[in-house]
């Protein structure tokens, strides 16, 4: 098959249509006049979209250093991944997803094991690169190109799965520690605790309900206290959006419903992705669920919506 | 008053500065000032041997900054610390002149035995003592800048990194055993007269080497100290523990690492330096793998992550040696590994751990049954 522009396509498909005598002549050149008329218009509209983008006052996105590169989240969405496809030795681990989270929301992700869950926070926070597709940060930066401790950077926290704290710390130097700041040798040595950095530090132990804990050592703490302190320590990070992969596991119920609370409480000021398994938790704090199901989205809606999806159910209970 | 708020809450830094302090003066004092036939007087022998135990201790202290707050185990610090002493040595060399066996004016000894005509490049400029006093810090500065920036950023980590800190000292004492490597093979450089003009066997510059050496100690202890209290020391502490997450934090773990590790060789020439003079000799022995080795186990015994349990360590172990080998020499290395199969076994804080050990066992006898307050609360957050 031979590729053709759309409009050589037009010309013959009028061509035809009045050979078979489907149209009258007046009305085929009508047609084509019509079609012309508004391929001049594009043009024009092109030619204005050109002049826009050639403005003296205007910087190209590839000259402006990442750092410089603010969050532009005008139109909603904090995060795009679109068209994103990753295999591991020809196994299909992401395929087509296409998925976006609005700034300020509180997202779920759920699906069954192998539905790619990992793999998709792994590329964003630029620990695995995609195949093919694009995943942006706002409207402006493209992850893709940045490193792990640059996307760290910007203003994207993850919580791995297995709580990671620094054991030999008390509870209020791990804070201290992942405060957002300037983290270079010299600056660190000489770093001295701010009155304001201070006050930041007992607000996030107020958000994660560690203030009795705080002159303890980390690695004296309770399981369920240590993904509080790591949550905290993202929090201090000052992450716009936060990845969270599976933040009740092992968990008691109290702490469950701790948890759940911690993490609604911090939807509106922050973006936050939370990978779950367990359904009554999802339950408790999601107001968006999304399916994944073999690397791409296979439902999206409230929880109620989801679970009655016949092909959410196929997936989960049949299949 | 940074120095002063690194000290707090350290009792054990405090007993050892005033000890510091104290022997500093009264050493000098039971030297100089009492007779030597009392029974107080402290013989000139006994005065450098101290001063020996000190940059030891200096050397010691300097392990357990990377060692115990980093997690670096470097089985190469000998290494920066002959490095240092070479620099030092060159300069003592220098001072020689004319009244060298062969009475040449600039080559020493060594270089006119071999058949040297003119100075090697390097040795240019050894004859200033602040040039060589720079050097002293420079060398081994740039050697573990250069090595740290290569083994760091490649993540080269744990004991694959002691393995080459090891094989770093190995190949520098082959190469300075070479005649051809312009100091002095194996005899290294010795036969030293004066240092900045005053006489290296009198009585009196023994007796400014040790007090200087303390001096020294005691300031690099106050350095290390502000590092291991400043956020950067906490950094260090995060990386011996849990590195992957500390560079998921947003520091850049290598920088962190290549800057202690650096500052550490240069207190380990600092250290080197002051062990020359005081005692006599520098040769490529002090390269050797086994000496690294064995300051590493000063430092374990002593107690890592104390910085003071370092000094202790090198200061008692060294006693050891030289009681050891004066009484029965062989047994000496029997000795020294018993004390660290010990140590290692009953002792895993080392001898500064000692008290907090003592602590927690009188407080679990005294009440068997009760769990501790603390656990108690932990249940309800």
């Amino acid at each position: 098959m031979t590729e053709r522009s759309g409009w050589a396509r037009f010309q013959e498909v009028i061509r035809r249509d009045r050979q078979f005598g489907l149209v009258t002549e007046e009305k085929s050149l009508a047609l084509l006049a019509d079609e012309r008329s508004e391929r001049a218009s594009l043009m024009r509209q092109s030619w204005r979209q050109f002049r826009e983008s050639m403005r003296r006052d205007r910087q190209f996105d590839f000259m402006v250093a990442w750092k410089d590169l603010e969050l532009d989240v005008s139109h909603g969405p904090i995060l795009y991944v679109e068209d994103l496809n990753v295999s591991f030795d020809g196994f299909r681990a992401i395929n087509h997803l296409n998925f976006y989270v609005d700034a300020g929301e509180l997202r779920c992700v759920i699906g069954p094991n192998g539905a790619g869950k990992t793999t998709m926070m792994d590329i964003i926070t630029g620990k695995t690169r995609p195949d093919s597709g694009s995943v942006f940060f706002g409207q402006k930066i493209d992850l893709l190109r940045l490193s792990e401790p640059e996307i760290a950077a910007i203003g994207i926290g993850r919580k791995f799965q297995k709580p990671t704290v620094f054991e030999q710390h008390t509870v209020f130097e791990n804070l201290e520690l992942a405060m957002a700041g300037d983290k270079r040798v010299f600056p660190t040595l000489f770093a001295r605790l701010r009155v304001a950095q201070r006050d930041r530090i007992d607000e996030v132990l107020c958000i994660i309900g560690l203030g009795e804990q705080v002159r303890r050592p980390a690695g004296a703490l309770s399981h369920g206290q240590k993904q509080w302190l790591e949550i905290g320590m993202l929090l201090m990070q000052d992450p716009h959006l936060l990845l969270v992969d599976e933040p009740v596991a092992g968990m008691t119920h109290q702490e469950m419903d701790r948890t759940a609370e911690l993490l609604l409480s911090l939807a509106g000021r922050h973006s936050v992705v939370v990978v779950e398994h367990d359904m009554d938790f999802v339950r408790s704090i999601a107001r968006r669920v999304t399916v994944l199901h073999q690397g791409s989205v296979l439902a999206e809606g409230s929880m109620d919506e989801v679970q009655n999806d016949p092909r959410v159910i196929e997936v989960y209970l049949g299949g | 008053m940074g120095l002063l708020r690194s000290m707090k809450g350290d009792t054990g830094g405090l007993v050892l500065l005033a000890v510091l302090a104290l022997v500093a003066i009264l050493v000098p004092v039971l030297n100089l000032a009492v007779p030597a036939d009392n029974p107080w007087h402290v013989s000139t022998f006994t005065v450098t041997l101290l001063g020996k135990y000190l940059t030891y201790a200096l050397l010691a202290l300097a392990v357990d900054l990377v060692w115990g707050y980093l997690g670096i185990l470097s089985l190469g610090h000998g290494a920066f610390f002959a490095l240092g002493g070479y620099a030092m040595g060159m300069y003592l060399m220098r001072q020689i002149g004319e009244r060298g066996v062969y009475g040449h004016p600039v080559l020493p000894d060594f270089m006119v035995f071999l058949n040297y005509t003119e100075l090697p490049w390097f040795w240019h400029g050894f004859d200033q003592f602040w040039f060589a006093a720079l050097m002293v810090v420079l060398v081994p500065g740039l050697l573990a800048f250069v090595f740290g920036w290569l083994a760091f950023r490649s993540r080269v980590t744990g004991v694959y990194l002691s393995i080459i800190t090891q094989a770093l000292t190995y190949a520098l004492m082959l190469a300075f055993f070479r005649n051809e490597m312009g100091f002095g093979g194996n005899n290294g450089l010795t036969d030293f007269k004066d240092i900045l003009g005053f006489d290296l066997t009198a009585r009196t510059t023994r007796v400014a080497l040790f007090v200087i050496s303390a001096l020294m100690l005691a300031m690099a202890y106050l350095a290390c100290r502000a590092i291991v209290t400043s956020r950067l020391g906490r950094v260090a502490v995060a990386i011996r523990d849990a590195e992957p997450r500390v560079r998921f934090i947003g520091y850049r773990v290598d920088r962190v690492k290549l800057a202690l590790f650096t500052f550490s060789a240069m207190l380990a020439g600092i250290a080197g330096a002051l062990y020359v003079p005081q005692v006599g000799i520098i040769n490529p022995g002090e390269f050797a793998p086994l000496n690294s080795i064995e300051l590493v186990i000063w430092v374990a015994i002593g107690g890592r992550a104390t910085l003071y349990g370092a000094v202790i360590g090198a200061v008692l172990v060294n006693y050891g040696k030289t009681w050891f080998t004066g009484v029965f020499p062989e047994a000496w290395l029997f000795a020294l590994g018993g004390l660290f199969v010990l140590v290692t076994l009953l002792l895993p804080k080392g001898i500064a751990g000692l008290a907090g050990q003592m602590r927690n066992l009188r407080r679990r006898r005294g009440e068997p049954t009760a769990p501790l307050p603390d656990t108690a609360t932990e249940a309800t957050p």
